[in-house]
């Protein structure tokens, strides 16, 4: 079981890839990807219970990726838990490639539905749920949502959803990143008060530091004691642990010019040795 | 005799409860009209009420399809794939999920509820969608042999089913295979393609036909996608023209399909029976049916037009 400390490093080393994938593909979501590494990190190197030489193993603890357009972050932490080579991970959105530019259930060992149309992987998620609920298996789901695409009501239908038939393995995360593509989303389409809303659907509400692991680890471990379903609002950085991509809608979707890669990686380089 | 298609859904599914472990089945608050609440009598732990909610119908469906379960999904034609077409587009087409899209209360034979809850375009957004199989049974006989069918196909699938009581054409024996075309009668000098209740109309209009000496080739398309060509194909080489029959917009239901597979391989004249660019309205099925110009008459004069264009 990895420490917080290498939890911190590996979720660092998933930030070298996201730049270099999306470097190499010319595009992709680096902002995104970047906020939410320190979770998919802490969850496949440390709280989810998976198999990478059996992907389909029953037992095995089920992650949506519901703000599907940071595939990359996900394509590195699958590729880092050994579902795949790394050295895969330079296809990102090359013709012929299994890593397309949104994730594909089928396609992509450990991925386990197509997402990339926002405000549709709670739902997923939910289905997936209610069969652990009626099989009496022992899984967990996780789903992370992007803040923005809270703004679609498909969501609001899964939490009721989800509150209404107690799904108590069911535990999302919010990627608090307060920036979608055209800036920030309190003034795009205001979200807050956020965790007031969850909590009058019925769930059991976490705000927290997205960046810091302890308090993801604590939150988890919180949420799967509870009768209700659990969300963990995390606070975070768009663009975090590369300085000039910090909290910069510009790099929700677009990659770093030569210049840039070069200064991300050396910044990043820096805190995964 | 006549009997509803959604009342034969219904004891399909009280069929596969017993049968199947795996069906879970699905409603949006119309559980009572879509006849699903049969399944949710015997077996109240596998169905899923997810209230007014179709978006999310289909997002649940694709999680407890991933996870194993064979899936019926069901409200109304309109709703079923108009509110939720982009989830099943991805949650369900594109991943190939076990999915059943099974809706009820298609097309104008809805009557006084008027344009709102008359799906005329379902068939068309449903077959554009890559790896959808599209079904559309012409009795309640058959719609009960293909929800069986269905059941055992691995894969996602959408049915269309009517609302009214219609007119047996089958007995209860009735095999249904996805992808099968039934030949309902043999003729020489037309054929006519219908798919759902207006398979009985072709019957019918081939009844009118046989008085005036024309002999029409009648086939029940019930499965739209993948369309049977073979069975086009052999009536087409034996009749030269077609009249297509149903209770959808002519614009990519039955007739642009037929139309596809002519145009490309075997050019033969065709005459669409459908409504025609247009939305209905409220009105007594029998009235509607006579507006919109899909009655046995309507198909037996476009089979004398069809006739009329045939080639000497």
């Amino acid at each position: 079981m990895l420490t917080s400390e290498e939890l911190q490093k590996k979720a660092n080393i998933l930030r070298c890839h996201v730049i270099e994938m999306t470097y190499e593909a010319g595009s992709g979501h680096p902002g995104g990807s970047l906020s939410a590494a320190d979770l998919i990190a802490t969850l496949y190197f440390r709280m989810m219970k998976h198999d990478p030489s059996n992907p389909s193993w029953e037992e095995r603890d089920r992650f949506i990726l519901s703000k599907g357009h940071v595939a990359p972050v996900l394509y590195a932490a699958l590729a880092e838990s050994g579902y795949f080579p790394v050295e895969d991970l330079k296809t990102l959105r090359k013709i012929g490639s299994k890593l397309q530019g949104h994730p594909v259930r089928g396609k992509v060992p450990g991925v386990e539905m197509s997402t990339g149309s926002l405000g549709q992987g709670l739902s997923m998620a939910c289905g997936i749920a209610l069969a652990g609920k009626m099989d009496s298996a022992d899984y967990h789901v996780y789903c992370l949502l992007g803040d923005g695409e809270l703004q679609s009501g498909q969501n609001w239908e899964a939490m009721m959803f989800a509150s209404h038939n107690k799904l108590n393995n069911l535990i999302a995360f919010v990627d608090r990143n307060r920036l979608q593509i055209e800036g920030d989303t309190e003034t795009v389409m205001s979200l807050d008060p956020l965790p007031e809303k969850w909590l009058s659907f019925g769930w059991n509400v976490f705000e927290i530091d997205g960046h810091n692991i302890d308090r993801i680890i604590g939150a988890i471990e919180e949420a799967k004691a509870s009768d209700s379903p659990s969300v963990i609002i995390m606070n975070t950085f768009k663009g975090k642990g590369v300085s000039f991509m910090e909290n910069k809608a510009e790099f929700h979707g677009r990659a770093c010019k030569c210049d840039e890669f070069e200064k991300a990686m050396a910044e990043l380089k820096e805190v995964c040795q | 005799m006549k009997l509803a298609q959604r009342n034969y859904y219904g004891k399909a599914l009280v069929k596969l409860a017993e049968t199947n472990k795996d069906v879970v089945v699905l409603d949006a608050d119309l559980a009572g009209s879509t006849k699903t609440s049969e399944f949710r009598k015997v077996a109240p732990e596998r169905f899923v009420e997810v209230g007014i909610a179709e978006q999310n119908l289909i997002g649940i469906s694709a999680g407890l399809a991933a996870s194993g379960k064979t899936v019926f999904a069901s409200t109304f034609a309109v709703f079923a794939t108009g509110r939720c077409w982009e989830q099943i587009r991805l949650a369900l087409a594109y991943p190939k999920l076990n999915v059943k899209v099974v809706s009820t209360h298609c097309g104008i034979s809805v009557g006084a509820d008027g344009a709102s809850h008359q799906a005329l375009e379902d068939i068309s957004i449903m077959r554009s969608l890559p790896n959808m199989v599209v079904v559309s049974p012409a009795d309640a006989y058959e719609a009960y042999a293909a929800t069986l069918a269905l059941a055992e196909y691995d894969g996602p699938c959408y049915m269309r089913l009517g609302r009214a009581d219609l007119p047996v054409i089958y007995t209860e024996d009735v095999e249904f295979t996805i992808g099968k075309a039934k030949k309902i009668r043999s003729g020489t000098d037309v054929t006519l393609i219908g798919t759902g209740q207006m398979v009985n109309s072709c019957i019918e209009a081939a009844d009118i036909l046989e008085k005036e000496g024309i002999s029409a080739d009648v086939i029940n398309m019930s499965t739209i996608k993948p369309l049977d060509t073979e069975a086009i194909y052999d009536s087409i080489t034996k009749t030269g023209c077609v009249v297509t029959a149903e209770e959808h917009s002519v614009i990519g239901g039955l007739g642009s399909a037929v139309s596809e597979f002519l145009s490309e391989n075997c050019p033969v004249p065709l005459t669409r029976i459908g409504t025609r660019d247009t939305f209905g309205e409220s009105g007594d099925p029998d009235e509607l049916f006579k507006k919109y110009g899909l009655t046995a008459e309507d198909i037996a004069e476009a089979a004398k037009l069809s006739i009329s264009r045939k080639k000497e």
